[in-house]
């Protein structure tokens, strides 16, 4: 058996209300929340970046899965907004966990699925007996274009997974990937902030491959929508993962538990995984849990997952996702949001 | 050791210079020092800087000073305390002196700060890189930790703080040299932008330009000259941690308790056998905590004592910082400490003007580096 | 910031290693070489405790450059549960409801970046819990 030994997310505190980003550009903050089914987002503190929001999920990663951290044997972070262009982000997060040196290290990217990616190639090395433990994180502190409709929802947070084959919590069954190049949502080096399609990201990208990607690992399985308790899609916004929930033949129930993105807003590689980790929290024994990623350009990761009897003693070792995302919050005005974001032009 | 004596003295203005240099203020000072002296020459030379190199790109500055000066081939060593670099300059001339190596030695201190580095960066290279500026603490920001603990344990009052500062600068209204000549109230101090919580803007010393020098000569040499001078009768120094989270309390400066207690030793006196007092103010807290830890007051109740004028010059007990202190005189770093030698002298000689204490027959001066990780003290008699 | 100056202090900065003296217990934070306690120069590897108490903070709002944009900062000394104290800022800080003794936790932050183009510098911050 081999699948999550440990599961953690984190969330910064900070917070702004898509009605406060409506008015600064004089839309209408009523649309807006109606169109998108988006309240607030989370914004990450200004000493807060990819690295240290995947070194704090991790911790609670390694809080459930109690492992010695020097037992894992590769560490891959997925994220569209590493710190670093050259240098990978997962060098800083070993050496402050403790993982490591024997270790293998690599930074994934592919818009919002590298997160996934990273939990597919971590989950691929422990079963094939190459190494006992390896951690997949998906993170980012993306941007979104000032007045742009993705300023609403480009979020901050992550969820880190460690694959094992020892006291797994949810096992995964079956995985797979579909793939095709879809210019619908793009960055080129050296821009500050990405560029997109419009409608163009939705039907021949985010429903294309999303779909793809399920109903080929549905059949894989032999298994169909009813057979699960929870479905967890990719959450741009909030309205995209209920409808292709629905054109799947899921429910709005089996979707809801997952379904972060109405106060999270897109945390972009964390976004699939940290909704994974709000439906660990909750699950029981025997769920079966499905999901599929989605990333621009274009791709989607799809993973069937069996809960085991293990999860009821990991749930309560470490602060949940819905805590997070609940509790503490500060709400910052536009002008601390750009201050935070780096949107402000700096005399440097 | 051989009795040693301050035979002259010279400062320039302390303040925003802009037209003068690091060297034209060290020679403007050093100059007046010797010409007050009344000697013809000096055996050696030391300067007191902090930051030369940071401030204005130059170091190997006792070379420098010796060229400018005029003194070559005297040897000329530049001495380092953070902001005691101008007491522990005066000490090194003081131990040249009384061990005999040498009869006259001139003893000066300098610091440029306004030529455009970046003053609070470069002042926090008195504090732990590694462990606390790293953090993003500030000088201001390390007293203000000082001043908090010290309000906590024993209910110092933000009032309290500010009564030191309105002292200081009512004595510096006074002072010629002084950078700010201007009284200010008490509602001032308190109203004063935050700099860091709880020490506001008058409650910290000032960004200045100055040098500050005195001659020091063996008590024979000082005879032979027949002028006005004024004995060493203790000096001493101590250390303490770097970084103030390392420290015993925070609320004592054990490096001001350890050298205070030397000096006393040395000279054989008790604090009731002082007259004056030249502290380092950098920040109105510092005056507090160190009026405690060189036993003037009860421990907790330096504030107490600011606040009911026991140190001011009229009706205090013993009047602290005449000069107008750091805050009010301004506090070029390395100059400073000499700048508190000569106000204890010029009291001792009776040469203070309107800042005159009566009567005034021992003084002492107490120079501090970063957060209180050194201390020097020395204390004068008049002959 | 000098990138090896940067690297030797990684072990603390990322996973607070501490010196503990094998003779007399001391525990030094950064290790040193001599205990100034009793002067035993050996000593032991420890990780310091994560969560600790505020014993004294400040709200700087003049900083110098490097840390001018991030003003108002909190800054303060933090004693861990190990009895070794540290100076930290106080992160996700609401100003006014900071109390001296308030229970604290260190956690994972950006602490500095080396201008646009340097390296990025990191190490430990406290939250309240």
């Amino acid at each position: 058996m081999v699948g999550i030994v440990g599961y953690g997310a984190y969330l910064p505190r900070y917070r702004i209300k898509a009605e406060v980003i409506a008015r600064q550009w004089g839309a209408d903050p009523e649309a807006v929340t109606r169109g998108l089914q988006l309240y607030e987002k989370t914004v990450p503190g200004q000493d807060e970046d990819t690295i240290t929001i995947s070194v704090e999920a991790t911790k609670n990663a390694l809080r459930r899965a109690q492992i010695d951290p020097k037992e894992i044997g590769a560490v891959y972070i997925g994220s569209e907004s590493h710190p670093y262009a050259v240098k990978p982000s997962a060098t800083i997060l070993i050496d402050a966990l403790g993982i490591g040196p024997h270790v293998h290290v690599a930074s994934y990217e592919f818009a919002c699925k590298a997160g996934t990616e990273a939990m597919y190639v971590a989950y691929s090395h422990v079963k094939s007996g190459e190494m006992n433990y390896a951690l997949g994180v998906g993170a980012d502190t993306s941007q979104g274009a000032p007045g742009d409709a993705l300023e609403y929802s480009a979020s901050a947070g992550g969820a880190a997974f460690i694959m094992g084959r020892d006291k797994v919590v949810a096992e995964i069954l079956h995985t797979h990937s579909y793939t095709s190049d879809t210019p619908d949502f793009w960055r080129r080096e050296g821009e500050d902030y990405p560029r997109h399609g419009g409608r163009f990201t939705g039907d021949p990208a985010y429903f294309k491959h999303i779909m793809g990607a399920a109903t080929a690992l549905l059949e894989k399985a032999r298994m169909s929508p009813k057979d699960f308790r929870f479905a967890v899609f990719h959450m741009p916004n909030g309205k995209f993962p209920m409808e292709v929930g629905k054109r799947l033949g899921f429910t709005k129930e089996q979707i809801e538990t997952g379904w972060l993105v109405p106060w999270m807003g897109n945390t972009y590689s964390g976004s699939s995984p940290t909704a994974l980790t709000a439906v660990l929290d909750v699950a029981r024994p025997g769920d079966l849990i499905f999901m599929v990623s989605f990333g621009s350009g274009a791709g989607s990761d799809g993973f069937i997952f069996r809960v085991t009897d293990e999860i009821k003693n990991v749930q309560d070792r470490a602060p949940r996702v819905r805590q997070m995302l609940e509790e503490k919050k500060i709400y910052l005005n536009y002008g601390e949001y750009a201050k935070f974001r780096r949107k402000i032009k700096l005399n440097e | 050791m051989r009795d040693v004596a301050v035979i002259g003295t010279g400062m320039t203005k302390f303040g925003e210079l802009w037209g003068r240099s690091i060297k034209d203020i060290f020679v403007e000072a050093a100059e007046r020092a010797i010409e007050d002296a009344g000697v013809d020459h000096v055996d050696s030379l030391y300067v007191g800087s902090m930051s030369p190199g940071l401030f204005v790109g130059q170091e190997h500055l006792g070379a420098v000073m010796a060229d400018y000066l005029g003194v070559n081939p005297i040897p000329a060593t530049r001495v380092e305390s953070a902001c005691a670099s101008g007491g522990a300059a005066f000490r090194q001339a003081f131990l040249e002196v009384a061990s005999g190596a040498s009869d006259i030695v001139l003893a000066g201190g300098v610091e440029k700060m306004t030529d455009g580095a970046d003053v609070i960066d470069v002042l926090a290279t008195a504090a732990d890189q590694e462990y606390e500026v790293y953090h993003g603490i500030t000088f201001p920001g390390l007293y203000a930790l000082i001043a908090k603990a010290h309000m906590h344990q024993y209910g110092t009052t933000r009032e309290q703080l500010a009564a030191v500062a309105v002292k200081n600068h009512r004595n510096g209204a006074k002072n010629p040299n002084a950078q700010f000549r201007s009284e200010v109230t008490l509602e001032q101090v308190m109203g004063s932008t935050m700099v860091a919580d709880p020490l506001r803007l008058l409650d910290c010393s000032p960004v200045s330009d100055g040098a500050a020098a005195v001659v020091v000569a063996s008590l024979d040499v000082a005879k032979k000259l027949n002028k006005s001078f004024a004995r060493v009768i203790a000096s001493a120094q101590a250390s303490d941690t770097i970084a103030l989270h390392s420290r015993q309390s925070l609320t004592t400066l054990n490096a001001v308790v350890n050298a205070a207690q030397k000096a006393y030793k040395m000279a054989n006196i008790k604090p009731a056998d002082i007259n004056l007092v030249e502290v380092h103010d950098c920040f109105t807290i510092a005056e507090i905590v160190v009026s405690e830890d060189l036993g003037f007051f009860e421990k907790g109740k330096g504030g107490e004592a600011a606040a009911q004028g026991l140190t001011s010059i009229d009706c205090g007990r013993i009047p602290f910082n005449t000069s107008g202190g750091l805050k009010a005189k301004g506090h070029p770093v390395g100059a400073t400490g000499i700048a508190q030698i000569i106000e204890v002298y010029e009291q001792l000689t009776a040469k203070a003007g309107s800042r005159q204490v009566k009567n005034a027959r021992r003084g002492m001066a107490q120079n501090m580096g970063g957060s209180g990780a050194s201390c020097v003290i020395h204390i004068l008699e008049a002959q | 910031m000098i990138t090896a100056r940067y690297h030797r202090e990684i072990p603390q900065r990322y996973r607070l290693e501490a010196g503990k003296c094998v003779k007399c217990g001391q525990i030094h934070f950064p290790p040193r070489r001599i205990c100034p306690k009793c002067k035993g120069k050996t000593f032991e590897t420890v990780q310091l405790s994560d969560e600790g108490k505020l014993v004294t903070f400040t709200v700087v709002r003049v900083a110098s450059d490097k840390f001018s944009k991030q003003t108002p900062m909190v800054v303060g000394i933090v004693e861990l549960n190990d009895g070794v104290r540290v100076t930290t800022q106080v992160a996700d800080a609401e100003v006014d409801k900071l109390e001296v003794g308030q229970k604290v936790k260190l956690v994972f932050r950006k602490i500095q970046e080396d201008g646009r183009a340097g390296i990025l510098c990191y190490g430990y911050k406290a939250i309240l819990v």
